[in-house]
């Protein structure tokens, strides 16, 4: 029973990961007023260069920076339509996930054709510190990603939005851009600003899909979990930390469905029920978190200098 | 002191000049074009050769003109399903998952009303699968009206929930033991829309897309429901200081959204597929979206708009076949459209003017 809980426990840290990195992307995105619905595309897309990149060059961290610096770019492009032109943020988002999803495609049949096997990289390595305690050792058996991004991103991410004038300003611009704009804050530039540092997030953690998780690029891939992350922003009301333990959780009910699968039981449910599981999960979770739910005020707006 | 600078400048402006109007999306298409030549170049094709086959080929023969109307079917009724709910505020983005709950409901009623005539069979499917739609409809609706819970999220987890059920359904208790395929039996003869044109694909699905687009244009246009809608989208405390019952108008619209888009699911069923398959829908919820934007949320401006991309689709595939450039060609197309005619969209409403 200890060793299936530890288990349970390394893997909910593992399976939590690329969530938990577009989820501060997305938090930023939203903390400056944009709801970035290119989401689940961007990481999409960061799971396709950073696969392809890897492949032919050979190398599994030029990949992820290639992927990465999609992501910033496909938060620019988010940027000029939402903050530049001034678009609908739920049409432009969407037009991005449509247009990160047929890029991806469209150049992995042209690289790989159609084959049924998905081709596979050698992925990284997992650290293991505590070689020596198995239990210790089946906990903290993690990717240098997982690690980076529970120890360095989600505090550092914290501080930066709460400890910072620039983090101050992003969530003024977020909040009230005229008053931000009157106290001479940059209101494009710092919207700019998030929308890139999201973008490179969202990126970063759908490459650590195909880099690290799975070492390989398949059609399903991303599966939902963009839509997921915005879901968890909201349930952890636009903080950094918090979004962590909405993270968790859906992390933790993927990992206990994915045991109970390799655990064979002959159940009278369809396995699917497990699968679909961490999403409602996620729904239920949105629902008792909705009340207290406080929206940056100027979420959806654009803003204008007349 | 005067400055020799020429300087120019974007002046804001309420009339734009008629001409702008039907320029943008030539102007859309133009760039859109620019920007795919070089995935077409990295395809070893050539752009204009491509692009022949892509929007003109398709319409110079009677087949593949009609296959345009085929693929412009389930866009046309989720394209409506989405203005239906975007003319009210309710940002509705699971059209996708409402499909297949109409597609369900049209797969198992085709396979149990075997023995009972088509002239009860298929406008029973055609309600059950409006049904379904607007039942799925119900939970991200109910939870956005009663607990003010964000519809846009709902919508989107509830579309991975129901793949989850279609792909429970056809590894489980619908598989069909005769096929390869997870897929559901076939639907029974009564069940099948019949076919407009002999030997084409062009079906009773088209005829009920047409009449779902009047509907929408003449509830948004000549109704007082259609004004309230429409009133609660532009501003929900306008709205309600109005007298306007936001809840019910907000429920009524996502619901009815919901079961337009699950009569695209039973027109993928009934007049194309005639089994319920996992691939039922390449994405026609989404596009819709995208289709309900470029018609500027109006029935008339959605039907060119599903018409066009029906074209995109069915000339991605002509591509495809012809010169080995990946469908998703058509994919990329579309979305880039968007995008550009979207920034256009906004650039009427401005001037050049000399300072």
């Amino acid at each position: 029973m200890e060793i299936f809980i530890i288990n349970l426990i390394g893997a909910t840290l593992r399976v939590s990961t690329p969530i938990l990195l577009a989820a501060i992307g997305e938090t930023y995105a939203e903390r400056a007023g944009i709801l970035n619905l290119g989401i689940e595309g961007t990481m999409f897309f960061g799971a396709f260069i950073g696969f392809f990149v890897a492949d032919k060059s050979g190398s599994l961290w030029l990949g992820f920076l290639v992927a990465v610096l999609s992501g910033v770019v496909f938060g620019l492009l988010m940027a000029l339509l939402t903050v530049t032109l001034g678009v609908n943020q739920h049409v432009s988002g969407l037009g991005i996930t449509m247009l990160c999803t047929g890029l991806s495609l469209f150049a992995f049949r042209l690289n790989y054709g159609g084959r049924s096997i998905p081709p596979s990289i050698e992925s990284f390595q997992q650290l293991a510190p505590f070689k020596n305690i198995p239990w210790l050792n089946t906990l903290t058996e993690q990717y240098l990603l997982t690690y980076v991004a529970f120890l360095v991103i989600v505090p550092l991410a914290w501080w930066l939005l709460y400890r910072t004038s620039f983090g101050l300003k992003i969530r003024s611009v977020g909040e009230n851009p005229e008053a931000a704009d009157a106290a001479g804050v940059n209101v494009f530039a710092v919207r700019y600003a998030a929308l890139a540092i999201g973008g490179g997030l969202m990126a970063a953690g759908g490459a650590f899909l195909s880099l690290a998780q799975l070492g390989a690029f398949t059609h399903g891939i991303i599966a939902g979990r963009g839509w997921v992350a915005i879901a968890i922003v909201i349930f952890g009301n636009w903080n950094p930390v918090r979004a962590m333990w909405g993270a968790l959780i859906f992390g933790g009910t993927s990992a206990l469905q994915l045991r109970l699968q390799t655990m064979g039981l002959q159940l009278p449910i369809p396995y699917e029920t497990f699968l679909a599981l961490p999403y409602i999960v996620t729904i239920i979770a949105l629902v008792l978190a909705g009340r207290n739910a406080s929206y940056p005020a100027a979420l959806l707006k654009p803003y204008r200098r007349e | 002191m005067e400055t020799s600078r020429l300087r120019l400048r974007f002046v804001k402006t309420d009339n734009p000049p008629v001409w702008v109007r039907p320029l943008i999306p030539v102007l859309a298409l133009v760039v859109t074009f620019i920007l795919t030549s070089a995935l077409i170049f990295w395809a070893n094709a050539n752009p204009f050769e491509t692009y022949y086959h892509f929007l003109i080929a398709p319409l110079t023969t009677k087949v593949s003109a009609l296959e345009i109307l085929v693929k412009a079917t389930p866009l046309m009724l989720t394209g409506a399903a989405v203005t239906f709910a975007f003319a009210a505020g309710y940002y509705n983005i699971g059209a996708e998952g409402q499909l297949f709950a109409g597609a369900i409901a049209a797969a198992g009623l085709g396979v149990a009303m075997k023995e009972v005539p088509a002239f009860i069979t298929i406008p029973t499917i055609v309600i059950a699968g409006f049904a379904a739609g607007m039942l799925w409809a119900t939970i991200p609706a109910l939870l956005k009206v009663k607990l003010q819970v964000d519809e846009v999220v709902t919508t989107l987890l509830l579309n991975s929930v129901m793949g989850f059920i279609v792909s429970a359904l056809l590894n489980g208790p619908w598989r069909d033991p005769n096929s390869g395929w997870p897929q559901s039996p076939e639907i029974g003869a009564s069940a099948i829309f019949f076919k407009l044109i002999p030997r084409s694909r062009l079906n009773l699905g088209f005829v009920i897309g047409i009449l779902v687009i009047l509907v929408l244009w003449f509830v948004l246009t000549r109704t007082s429901f259609g004004l309230k809608m429409r009133a609660v989208g532009l501003g929900k405390p306008a709205a309600r200081f109005a007298g306007i019952h936001v809840g019910r108008t907000t429920l009524i619209a996502a619901l009815v959204s919901g079961g337009i888009a699950g009569i695209a699911g039973v027109a993928e069923v009934a007049g194309i597929q005639y089994h319920l398959i996992g691939d039922l829908s390449a994405g026609y919820g989404y596009t819709g979206i995208i289709i309900a934007t470029l018609g500027s949320l109006n029935a008339v401006g959605v039907f060119i708009a599903s018409l066009f991309f029906g074209l995109v689709d069915a000339g991605a595939q002509t591509v495809s076949r012809v010169l080995g450039v990946p469908v998703y060609l058509g994919e990329i197309t579309q979305a880039t459209m968007l995008l550009v005619a979207l920034g256009f969209f906004l650039l009427q409403r401005y001037r050049l003017r000399r300072m």
